[in-house]
């Protein structure tokens, strides 16, 4: 990756806590434009919530979040709102809503952000769907989906609006190995295709390995290594070597 | 929240759509306990009034106290139960599924897409629904009547109405949007903010309940003494 380009994404000394327990602690991260950097740790390490951190679903308690120029951290909810039109977030459950269908998950954001009319707005949800292989599924409820039909559905209601940077929370979770691959493809061709910024939280070390360009490594609320593939895999430290490698 | 609550943009599909969901689907509830509540009324009413041979008084006595609070305060309770509920355990969900948090990072304002509607479609449904409550009782109170004494309709009804006067009529339907605002905001509060798993669904449903319905009695009381304080012709 070239660190000359200006950062899509950039943390700095950001500190979370939740009551008393302290979740991230003063991490710094810069994330190239068109980057893709996999999150890495193990469960309750604070990966979730540098995601939701990154479009402002919390407040940090210390430090700054820059989105290209914007320090959200001190955005006002309306203008937190154009930042958050140029980022999709898949949600680690998809987060469909339960009583629209899944056309209308996907035509809402286009109805709310654009000025489209009805027959553009639908053409492009069927585009969509057809990209994420749900065509035939435009009228289907999320209860009625599948595990991996749905974090298809949910990945198809972020690219509606083509993101600028998106945000995964662990897309192959809960999800069979070809499965997770269609997902990895999913965003494979995505990146490739669209220069997507992206950030993904994953258990996964192969999916991370075809997607990611670099890993950030969270422990106990810390950022303890940051780097390319090769780089972490001569990393002191065990933990990192451990969350990078193929099982 | 309160001056949120009527800070445009209003979501008016969103309340149109909660209007058709609270009102359609509340109605078979208030309208048969109506019907099944004016029998029995006018079971008892009759019973008493046959002893001071005023049973000519029981559809009076029963258009009266089913306009002035049993039709408001039971549509209420009712509404609180069947609605109040479904408010708090669908939003609480919504809160534990993160779809709440997945409408914010849409750009959209969830409290307006989700809150608004809720609140005051139950504003504006409580008043109607109130009115079918009233003529359904009415209607039981007939069944009723007529099954003991044979009356008329027209004379049931002319009877029902002679003592019914516009400020008997509008203010007890009119209080009740405030019966709606404290069911939608109370219910709407325990589901927009729970932060437990499912048995924060479930506590928020339970909460919604039994808070709206205390606080719709507890407001009924207030109402009734400022409608006697506004119209003091409709106090004894």
């Amino acid at each position: 990756m070239n660190d000359q380009r200006r950062p899509a994404i950039a943390l700095e000394c950001v500190t979370k806590s939740f009551g008393e327990k302290q979740v991230l602690r003063d991490v710094s991260l810069g994330i190239q434009e068109g980057e893709a950097v996999c999150l890495l740790g193990r469960s309750g390490t604070g990966k979730s919530v540098t995601l939701k951190l990154m479009i402002a679903l919390l407040k940090p308690d210390k430090g700054r979040i820059w989105i290209g120029n914007q320090d959200i951290s001190l955005l006002e909810p309306r203008a937190l709102s154009g930042v958050r039109r140029k980022m999709g977030f898949l949600f680690q459950s998809a987060a469909l809503f339960d009583s629209f269908s899944v056309y209308d998950n996907l035509a809402l954001p286009l109805l709310r952000m654009t000025d489209m009319s009805r027959p553009q707005i639908g053409e492009i949800v069927h585009t969509v769907l057809d990209e994420v292989g749900l065509a035939d599924e435009a009228q289907t409820m999320p209860a009625d989906l599948s595990g991996g039909m749905r974090k298809r559905a949910g990945l198809a209601r972020c690219l509606v609006l083509d993101p600028e940077i998106l945000l995964i929370d662990e897309p192959s979770s809960g999800l069979d190995a070809i499965t997770a691959s269609e997902i990895d493809e999913l965003l494979l061709r995505r990146k490739m295709q669209h220069n997507t910024t992206m950030v993904i939280v994953t258990h996964d070390p192969y999916g991370a390995r075809r997607i990611g360009d670099r890993f950030a490594v969270l422990d106990h609320g810390s950022l303890i290594a940051f780097g390319s593939p090769k780089e972490l895999e001569r990393h002191p430290s065990d933990t990192v070597r451990n969350l990078i490698r193929e099982r | 929240m309160v001056l949120d609550l009527f800070r445009p943009p209003i979501e008016l599909e969103q309340l149109w759509l909660q209007i058709g969901q609270i009102g359609s689907r509340s109605f078979p509830l208030v309208a048969s306990a109506g019907l099944a509540c004016g029998v029995i009324m006018t079971l008892h009413s009759r019973t008493y009034l046959v002893r001071f041979g005023a049973t000519s008084m029981v559809p009076t006595v029963q258009c009266l106290g089913f306009v002035l609070e049993i039709g408001p305060l039971l549509t209420a309770l009712l509404v609180a139960g069947r609605v109040g509920a479904g408010i708090g355990a669908m939003l609480s969900n919504m809160r534990t599924t993160e779809q709440i948090d997945a409408v914010e990072a849409l750009s959209v304002d969830s409290f307006k897409f989700l809150v608004v509607p809720r609140v005051l479609a139950c504003v504006l449904v409580l008043p109607l629904l109130t009115i079918f409550t009233d003529f359904s009782g009415l209607l039981g109170g007939y069944i009723s009547e007529f099954a003991a004494s044979h009356i008329s309709a027209p004379l049931y009804i002319e009877r029902a109405f002679a003592g019914l006067r516009w400020e008997n009529f509008i203010p007890p339907t009119v209080k009740t949007s405030a019966f709606g605002f404290i069911i939608g905001t109370v219910s709407a509060f325990f589901g927009y903010t729970t932060s437990e798993g499912s048995e924060g669904v479930g506590r928020a449903a339970t909460n919604s309940v039994v808070l709206s319905s205390l606080l719709v009695i507890v407001a009924d009381i207030i109402l009734v003494r400022c409608i006697f304080f506004a119209f003091p012709e409709t106090a004894l």
